[in-house]
């Protein structure tokens, strides 16, 4: 049975004032289980009274060795790993790790499954953040918007058990295209939801923009500068909403985002409020997105038809010899990857998500690591809350839209 | 190689002797341990690369020299070029100067990564363990160290089993 060992002031010598360690200032544990902490984070507070002098956040208690795990599976059969990051946006992830593997092979995507992942994604970006704004209202006490954020939400899975057969944790976009075509509802499906999104918009912003408690409660709190945001390396609404103009989906377009015409909102005040807005402005601009690849959507295939990567349709299985060897092969041994790394990264609701993954000659890969944004955009936390309340920790913290699954992996 | 990194990898090869491999369209710098600092500062302060966007290891292993690869992707927002510098590490000594005085992002990765791999990040101002328990024996993702598993207990040896099982007890 291994020793446990008490805690004391003196391991966090280094990281609290003097005053913490002659008493005079408090120590208080906020967290793991407290419910504004958006799961599993434990911040170690230093306090003045109720003012906060330092916070020291603690993480890797959702800390489930998914890199490790992924070292042992087939390039295949690590995606389903994914989805489990952050659970918040599993379709992006998935995208995230199917170019890192598109790239290393050197694996082609056809249009049609080019234009429906951008459609996917950025429903799942709303989601995302329609759960940010339901639990960002739900810690400033609003609780309504919290109903119908995940009101809104729940049409968005629908489209996606329509399209795979599961609400989250999808694993439908694959390395070399997409698991199987969209159904024929899916159009009409999608089409619904734009209809109806932008009043359900303006309603939260009724309920919200220009609340006068809420903006008492967000205007000038937890301000964080472009430059310190960087040197972070925060990313995402989080560095837009710091006057960065910073997005993958438009600095280094990936799935044809160069041919859809949207904005990327940015703020300059870098506080509470600024990503707020951020967020707001990017269910705008993400239904854009979804309107012009709806539009334009190409007919053809969805998976690339390189067999030595890409398993056949199952309709070709029961007629080809060859398609079954290749099914066979692919999903039980999974095909060979060159013994050299790559990294690709996508703009995930919260930032960069970039993954790194190195082969190594054989049919699984010799390290994945996923650069998750959240992990980064939380080292901040410590600077922005500085002189702060408790109440504002509250605020700051919903604000950087943390999943604890993306930060502990 | 991108027309825009060009001159920055000839500088880098003129002051630092770097070799670089490419793959892909990606441009890898190789660098020595001792030169890290020096590098991430040049690129940051000459070469407009503000962000650091991922750091992170790799494990060789049985190879022991370089055992390890430090690895630093780098991008530069003003001229949308990224690079990789890579830092290969030794077994017998695996230790790297910290870059926190050069990003802050490192202060956490670089945690992640000594966690992960052991690899000592010299002068890092708070170098607990990040993701595991402080008192966890070993490194997980090094390659030496096992997937591991747990004992399924059945009625016939569940105390048996029950005497070795790390979980907290009273």
């Amino acid at each position: 049975m291994p020793q446990i060992e008490e805690v004391n002031v003196d391991q966090f010598r280094h990281l609290v004032s003097e005053r913490a360690l002659t008493g005079e200032t408090m120590l208080l544990n906020m967290g793991p289980q407290h419910p504004s902490t958006h799961g599993v984070l434990r911040v170690l507070l230093e306090l003045d009274g109720e003012t906060v002098i330092n916070a020291i956040p603690d993480i890797g208690y959702l800390h489930t060795g998914i890199e490790k795990n992924m070292e042992a599976k087939t390039y295949l059969k690590a995606e389903v790993m994914t989805d489990r990051l952050d659970y918040m946006n599993p379709i992006g992830n998935n995208l995230a790790y199917s170019m890192a593997v598109e790239k290393l092979v050197d694996l082609d995507v056809p249009p049609r499954a080019q234009a429906i992942r951008v459609i996917l994604t950025e429903l799942q970006r709303i989601a995302s953040h329609l759960v940010w704004l339901g639990a960002f209202g739900l810690d400033l006490a609003a609780m309504s918007v919290f109903l119908y954020c995940f009101r809104e939400r729940e049409i968005i899975l629908d489209i996606f058990e329509l399209c795979s057969g599961q609400r989250m944790m999808t694993t439908f976009v694959r390395p070399g295209g997409l698991w199987r075509d969209v159904p024929v509802e899916f159009e009409a499906a999608v089409r619904d939801f734009l209809k109806i999104f932008p009043k359900r918009v303006d309603e939260y912003e009724a309920l919200m923009t220009k609340n006068p408690i809420l903006m008492d409660r967000l205007v000038g709190i937890g301000i964080l500068d472009g430059s310190t945001a960087l040197s972070h390396g925060v990313t995402g609404p989080m560095l837009r909403a710091s006057g960065v103009n910073w997005d993958l989906r438009k600095a280094r377009p990936y799935m044809g985002y160069e041919q859809y015409d949207f904005n990327v909102p940015v703020r300059t005040e870098g506080d509470t409020f600024a990503r707020y807005i951020v967020h707001i402005e990017e269910f705008r601009e993400s239904m854009k997105i979804v309107e012009q690849a709806l539009n334009k959507l190409p007919m053809g295939p969805v998976r690339s038809d390189n067999r030595k990567f890409v398993p056949p349709p199952r309709s070709e299985i029961g007629v080809s010899m060859e398609a079954l060897i290749h099914h066979f092969k692919l999903w039980t041994e999974g095909f060979p990857a060159p013994k050299a790394s790559v990294y690709s990264a996508v703009e995930s609701p919260r930032g960069e998500l970039g993954v790194y993954l190195e082969g190594d000659g054989g049919p699984k890969p010799h390290r994945v690591h996923m650069r998750t944004p959240s992990f980064d955009n939380l080292s901040v936390l410590d600077k922005i809350t500085k002189g702060h309340l408790v109440a504002d920790l509250v605020a700051i913290l919903a604000s950087i839209d943390i999943v604890l699954g993306d930060i502990d992996r | 190689m991108d027309k825009k990194l060009e001159p920055i990898v000839q500088v880098l090869q003129e002051k630092f002797s770097v070799t670089v491999e490419e793959f892909r369209g990606e441009v890898h710098v190789f660098v020595k341990p001792e030169q890290i600092v020096d590098v991430l500062t040049l690129m940051r302060d000459e070469h407009e690369f503000e962000l650091l966007s991922a750091l992170t290891a790799t494990d060789y292993w049985p190879q022991n020299s370089p055992r390890f690869h430090v690895i630093y992707q780098m991008s530069s927002l003003a001229k949308n070029v990224t690079v990789q510098i890579r830092v290969p590490v030794n077994e017998d000594q695996p230790k790297v100067p910290t870059a926190t005085r050069v990003y802050d992002m490192a202060n956490w990765r670089e945690r992640e990564v000594a966690d992960m791999f052991g690899i000592e990040f010299e002068g890092h101002p708070d170098p607990r363990r990040i993701l595991m328990p402080p008192d966890w024996k070993g490194h997980p993702l090094r390659k030496d160290y096992p997937l591991g598993y747990e004992e399924p207990q059945f009625t016939f040896n569940l105390e048996e089993i029950d005497l070795r099982k790390p979980y907290a007890k009273e």
